[in-house]
């Protein structure tokens, strides 16, 4: 019996093994923020323990930076104590940071692969649950708590006990007009938050094959709101050709070998997954969420469900909660919600391919009066290639407010937070109770629906905008 | 870490599903850099009327939660744990926990302890009965004792390992050290480093 990729990957980095215990899995690359890590750094510093691979780990100053006045002190006190923090602790134990405004610096899953630090094949960890973003390039990739943290750094290793696989695929060919997005909303739709849980996700099929890197990054993303550890791809020539001349990919000696081992990666044609769940990617709609999880979503064409209609008593009363609190009625169509805000980045949907689909619905168009938008880069990197294609003129010129680079509105930790009561339509990937802030209401969606909405004001795709021709 | 053995204290329901980690602990209490005293910050979002079972005067000093389905989901943030044992929580009951937030329990010494749903809606009844009940859970036989009914829960063997003998994970990896230098040494030369190019 052949293997899975995500087992090639784990059984590689087995360090030790014993029966009935967790296996002792080495850890090719730690991330470290500011928000999970200073009581990890305080943990070693309380037994005398030192980092054992700062060369193996990288620090990103991301979650809780503002976005605008980047010059000026942080004016809220814990998290300039909590950027200080690491500025100390990156200091002291010897590890490479990329400080707020650095031509490097941006939401850490996002960096990564810009700078190529991400390869087929590895173990990836961060005190984040998004790192599953790196299973694109089919390395094994997933968020830890801060104690786990603390250990990696001590010991660059991580007791593990073997997930189960799961195989999700995407048959066939993606309508004009959906996006990566859509699919991994479609497919938390069909399985449920929970129904990853105990799984790493591997999505094959023609509908993820045809995919950018930066597409099927948007997938593997998601993976964590299907309940799933992480998700992950077979490298193929996509993942090569993203990963050549990238500044920390193989040099030119070793390309060969590196490249024939991460084409040796993909699951084994006799290999067993212990479930598999397929989609047919001809009937994905734009998908929006309705409700306070991720799995609570529909096609922009439908309607809010009716909590009656889930057979499950746990489905109905968990629908009439989220109906409480987004403020929607059953039945309303998903079209006539109208909208205060919509954010565009995060590591889902802030890379630069994202932007670029939310310009090309935005140029020469308006914001509706009276709605905010904000464009958050999900790195300086990207913001940088944006203002090269001129794509910064597009979002200023339309209304949008053109920001530096973090995770900014995912999770309203800096100064970008959504009001209690307003609604944002957003590119990020939860909608949980008070994500965006106390009391604030979020639809998830793509970057071309983002920026449909925004013309409009109500939940709309790019067909709706050129079908009736407003907001010039 | 403490060792855990048996501990008995009152029971307080949270009759939610899905109560994720920004319930647990909302995101703004995450700016704190400390590693305890996060207390005041446990489901801060849910309180403010006095229904909230914890500010109910009959589960003063609970220390047994016992919470619906998917417990803990949402982001890995460990703080979710240490809030919950910073309010005195030495155990939560659910019948089912969001893997991150269970492994962050068991690194943290917070017992996580799994029932059928029936179980748990039994229990709830039984506190409903009898607010500020007081219930017994002992680690080794894995039981959850109730006035009249005893329940057998579910936990990693692993994890119920360490939690009895209160280890500390980075102790038991460092007696790896060699293991640790042996693969290191293999490593392919193409991986890359963090060290700047
Ligand atoms: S953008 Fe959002 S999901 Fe991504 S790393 Fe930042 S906070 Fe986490």
């Amino acid at each position: 019996m052949g293997y899975t990729l995500a087992e090639k990957v784990w059984n590689s980095h087995i360090v030790r093994h014993e029966d009935g215990k967790p296996d002792l899995l080495y850890i090719d690359l730690h991330l470290v923020n500011e928000v999970t890590s200073p009581q990890a750094f305080e943990g070693l510093r309380l037994a005398g323990r030192s980092v054992r691979r700062p060369d193996l780990t990288l620090a990103m100053e991301d979650h809780n930076v503002p976005t605008i006045g980047i010059d000026k002190p942080i004016v809220d006190l814990t998290s300039r104590l909590q950027i200080q923090t690491l500025r100390e602790n990156c200091a002291a134990f010897g590890i490479n940071l990329f400080n707020m405004g650095s031509k490097d610096q941006g939401i850490v899953h996002v960096v990564g692969p810009q700078l190529g630090l991400t390869h087929p094949g590895m173990t990836i960890v961060c005190g984040d649950s998004h790192t599953s973003t790196h299973g694109a390039f089919g390395a094994l990739a997933f968020g830890i708590g801060t104690s786990e943290a603390e250990h990696v750094l001590a010991t660059q290793t991580l007791p593990l006990q073997p997930f189960k696989t799961m195989a999700v695929n995407i048959e066939g060919k993606l309508a004009a007009g959906v996006t990566s997005k859509d699919v991994i909303l479609a497919l938390i739709a069909q399985i449920g938050t929970g129904g990853g849980q105990g799984y790493v996700l591997e999505y094959r099929g023609e509908a993820i094959q045809e995919m950018s890197m930066e597409a099927r990054m948007t997938v593997c993303n998601m993976s964590v709101e299907a309940g799933a550890r992480a998700g992950l791809i077979a490298p193929d020539n996509k993942t090569i050709e993203y990963l050549r001349g990238k500044p920390h990919a193989p040099d030119e000696a070793e390309w060969a070998s590196a490249t024939q081992y991460w084409l040796s990666l993909a699951s084994d044609l006799d290999a067993v997954y212990d479930a598999e769940v397929t989609l047919d990617a001809a009937q994905i709609l734009p998908f929006v969420t309705w409700g306070t999880n991720p799995g609570q979503a529909v096609p922009i064409s439908g309607h809010v469900p009716d909590p009656d209609e889930f057979s499950e008593e746990r489905d109905r009363s968990a629908a009439k909660k989220s109906l409480a609190y987004m403020g929607l009625a059953a039945g309303t169509a998903m079209r006539d919600i109208p909208v205060d805000m919509v954010f565009l980045g995060s590591c889902t949907n802030g890379r630069i391919e994202d932007l670029r689909a939310a310009a090309t619905v935005l140029e020469g168009q308006r914001i509706k009066d009276g709605l905010q938008m904000l464009v958050v880069p999900g790195s300086m990197q990207v913001k940088a290639q944006a203002e090269k294609e001129g794509l910064d003129r597009i979002f200023l010129d339309a209304g949008a407010e053109w920001r530096f680079a973090g995770c900014s509105m995912c999770l309203g930790m800096n100064p970008d937070q959504v009001p209690a009561g307003k609604r944002c339509v957003s590119t990020s990937n939860r909608n949980f109770e008070g994500r965006q802030g106390r009391g604030s209401m979020t639809h998830l969606v793509s970057p071309p629906v983002a920026a449909a909405t925004a013309i409009r004001g109500t939940i709309s795709t790019p067909a709706d905008v050129v079908k009736t021709g407003t907001g010039h | 870490m403490q060792k855990f053995t048996v501990h008995t204290g009152v029971a307080m329901p949270l009759k939610h599903t899905n109560v994720d980690t920004d319930q647990i602990i909302p995101s703004k209490f995450l700016k704190r850099i400390g590693r305890t005293g996060f207390q005041d910050a446990l489901f801060a979002d849910l309180r403010g009327d006095d229904q909230f079972p914890l500010d109910r005067p009959e589960f003063t000093g609970a220390s047994v939660l016992v919470a619906g389905a998917d417990f803990g989901t949402g982001s890995s943030r460990e703080h979710a744990v240490w809030a919950l044992m910073d309010h005195g929580f030495k155990v939560v009951i659910s019948p089912k926990f969001a893997d991150i937030f269970r492994g962050n329990c068991g690194k943290a010494g917070l017992v996580a302890a799994k029932v059928s749903q029936d179980e748990v809606e039994e229990i709830w009844n039984a506190i409903d009965a009898e607010p500020g009940l007081q219930i017994t859970v002992n680690l080794a036989e894995q039981t959850i004792t109730c006035p009249g009914r005893e329940y057998t829960f579910d936990i990693d063997n692993y994890v119920k390992w360490r939690l009895l003998e209160g280890l500390d994970d980075i102790d038991l990896t460092e007696l790896a050290g060699a293991d640790i230098e042996a693969f290191e040494a293999q490593r392919p030369h193409f991986l890359p480093t963090t060290v700047s190019r």
